[in-house]
């Protein structure tokens, strides 16, 4: 990085850390850190989606299509999320790479389960075997946003539902009384009303996403957890420049900073967003908004 | 309309090798990068290491296109299997356990020592505590020999644990520990007999990809007659180390 850098042995410790922390895998490190933050920015809602999308077929009238919701939501609750990343993530590929191997491949002669192996057609491969080593980390950085929304959704649809029961009866039967439909009660009166009782339960989802990301080395993405745990270690001169004891202590403790940081941060928009929900809600807590603005 | 002709001459050109590279295969080698000398990642973020070198020429000779991905230990062999790479280069050793899943080619590093590295000349490395990667042969001997056996994920974790007491000693290939002991300034030392285990280092690929291990073996060998592979197994292993005749 800096011309100083070329012997770093012989460099005092103040060059020496900025040579150090500059190294090709510090970026790789630095990265890291844009990485969980890209995958909580587009996780958190696409979980919600699958969130509010669960808890309406829990809700639906139509018993076989609440079935499904509720079967998704014990379902996936119940199943350790360190077993739902390593087998379904690994079924969920290759399912797509059966799809596509039966579509462009319908000549082939093969089985593709052989043994333990599973074999599809060059041109069936997800990505393509010669694909550039970035597109297979987009792919799985893809499968790992997918996954993540699917067993954070699950939750959150539970905390929905429950937010949904939670609006005061009064409120529908006084949309029903007004003549409104089924569906404009459940837009107009339920939807809005419903978040202040579901955010306390979502934020804390949002927190445990947050220091969920180490799991996404299962899928073989470097999350910032694997890249401190890889930096930190005890560094023999032999295979680098820059040896160095273990320092795994000073690498998680920036990774307590950020963490922290970032809770922190979360909370202030949290409260916001709580308070800004609250505005003339029939709650304890937007009665005092209302008393405090009158 | 110069201009449009030439436009349609380079996007043919183009088309034609997009088209020829699909038909090409790139070999996807999965390796670990935790486990120098056999495979780290260097100051560049880059795979390097005794495993890398030689890939890199197995593949030359071969006249494949290779490249390398990292996988997590405890996940290797899962996904080779299901295909998201083609061969597994991770100090693996051959054992008969893991012939039963994936196919490995012969050896390219020989059947060596495992060793115990303690902190004290009389650690007890019978009954005592003892450090291991999960899911290796060394943790495997750990566990029949009687002694309490903690398993970590990584092979740097597990002298760690020697390090800071968590355990007496920590048993892995004679290979990966030599560079430790030797920088460690007399903090860590080799206690007991050194246990020969495995039967070498080998490449691991799908059982169903014979093609692919007969050429990988067929430039092994190769290697190996022409002395290049010794050469590799000094420069990264040192002198002493066991070379092929």
């Amino acid at each position: 990085m800096f011309s100083f850098c070329t012997d770093p042995s012989i460099l005092d410790d103040w060059f020496w850390t900025a040579c150090y922390l500059t190294t090709g895998v510090h970026m790789s490190f630095y990265m890291s850190f844009l990485k969980v933050l890209l995958l909580l920015a587009v996780t958190a809602p696409v979980a919600l989606a699958f969130g509010f999308g669960g808890a309406m077929l829990a809700r639906a009238r139509f018993a076989p299509l609440s079935w499904v919701g509720k079967g998704y939501i014990a379902l996936v609750r119940g199943v350790p999320d360190i077993a739902f990343f390593l087998f379904f993530v690994i079924a969920l590929d290759q399912g797509i790479e059966y799809l596509r191997h039966k579509v462009l491949c319908s000549d082939w002669d093969m089985p593709i389960r052989q043994g333990s192996d599973f074999v599809v057609c060059q041109a069936a491969k997800m990505p393509l075997g010669n694909a550039a080593q970035w597109v297979h980390e987009t792919y799985g950085f893809a499968l790992a946003v997918f996954t993540f929304a699917i067993v954070f959704g699950a939750f959150a649809a539970n905390v929905l539902f429950g937010a949904m029961r939670a609006v005061p009866r009064p409120q529908l039967e006084t949309a029903e009384a007004y003549g409104m439909s089924h569906r404009q009660t459940f837009w107009r009166v339920l939807v809005p009303q419903m978040w202040v009782y579901a955010l306390p339960g979502l934020s804390n989802l949002w927190l445990v996403l947050i220091k969920a990301t180490p799991l996404l080395f299962l899928l073989g993405v470097e999350d910032i957890v694997y890249w401190a745990r890889e930096l930190g270690g005890t560094k023999t001169p032999r295979f680098t420049d820059y040896p160095h004891p273990d320092y795994r202590m000073w690498y998680f403790l920036a990774l307590l900073v950020f963490y922290l940081l970032f809770t922190r941060i979360s909370e202030v928009a949290l409260d916001r967003l709580m308070k800004r929900l609250t505005r003339g809600q029939a709650t304890t807590g937007g009665e005092a908004q209302r008393r405090a603005g009158a | 309309m110069k201009k449009i002709l030439l436009a349609t001459a380079a996007l043919s050109l183009t088309a034609g090798m997009a088209f020829a590279e699909a038909h090409s295969k790139t070999v996807r080698m999965g390796t670990e990068g935790a486990y120098p000398p056999y495979n780290f990642i260097n100051d560049a973020g880059e795979v390097d290491g005794f495993e890398r070198e030689l890939g890199d020429e197995l593949c030359k000779r071969a006249e494949l296109t290779c490249e390398w991905v990292k996988n997590d230990w405890d996940s290797i062999i899962p996904n080779l299997v299901s295909s998201n790479y083609d061969t597994i280069m991770a100090g693996m050793s051959i054992t008969d356990e893991r012939k039963e899943v994936v196919a490995f080619t012969q050896n390219y590093y020989p059947p060596t020592a495992s060793a115990y590295v303690a902190a004290s000349e009389d650690a007890d490395i019978e009954g005592g505590v003892v450090a291991g990667q999960t899911a290796t042969i060394q943790a495997g001997h750990v566990a029949e020999s009687g002694a309490t056996l903690i398993e970590f994920a990584t092979p740097e974790e597990t002298v760690a644990a020697v390090r800071n007491g968590e355990a007496d000693a920590v048993f892995a290939d004679k290979d990966y520990l030599v560079p430790i002991v030797e920088e460690s300034g007399g903090e860590l030392m080799f206690v007991g007999d050194d246990v020969p285990l495995g039967d070498g280092i080998g490449m691991a690929l799908r059982q169903s990809d014979t093609e692919l291990r007969d050429t990988f073996d067929a430039v092994i060998t190769e290697m190996k007659e022409d002395g290049t592979l010794n050469t590799m197994l000094k420069k990264w292993f040192g002198d002493d180390t066991t070379t092929y005749e």
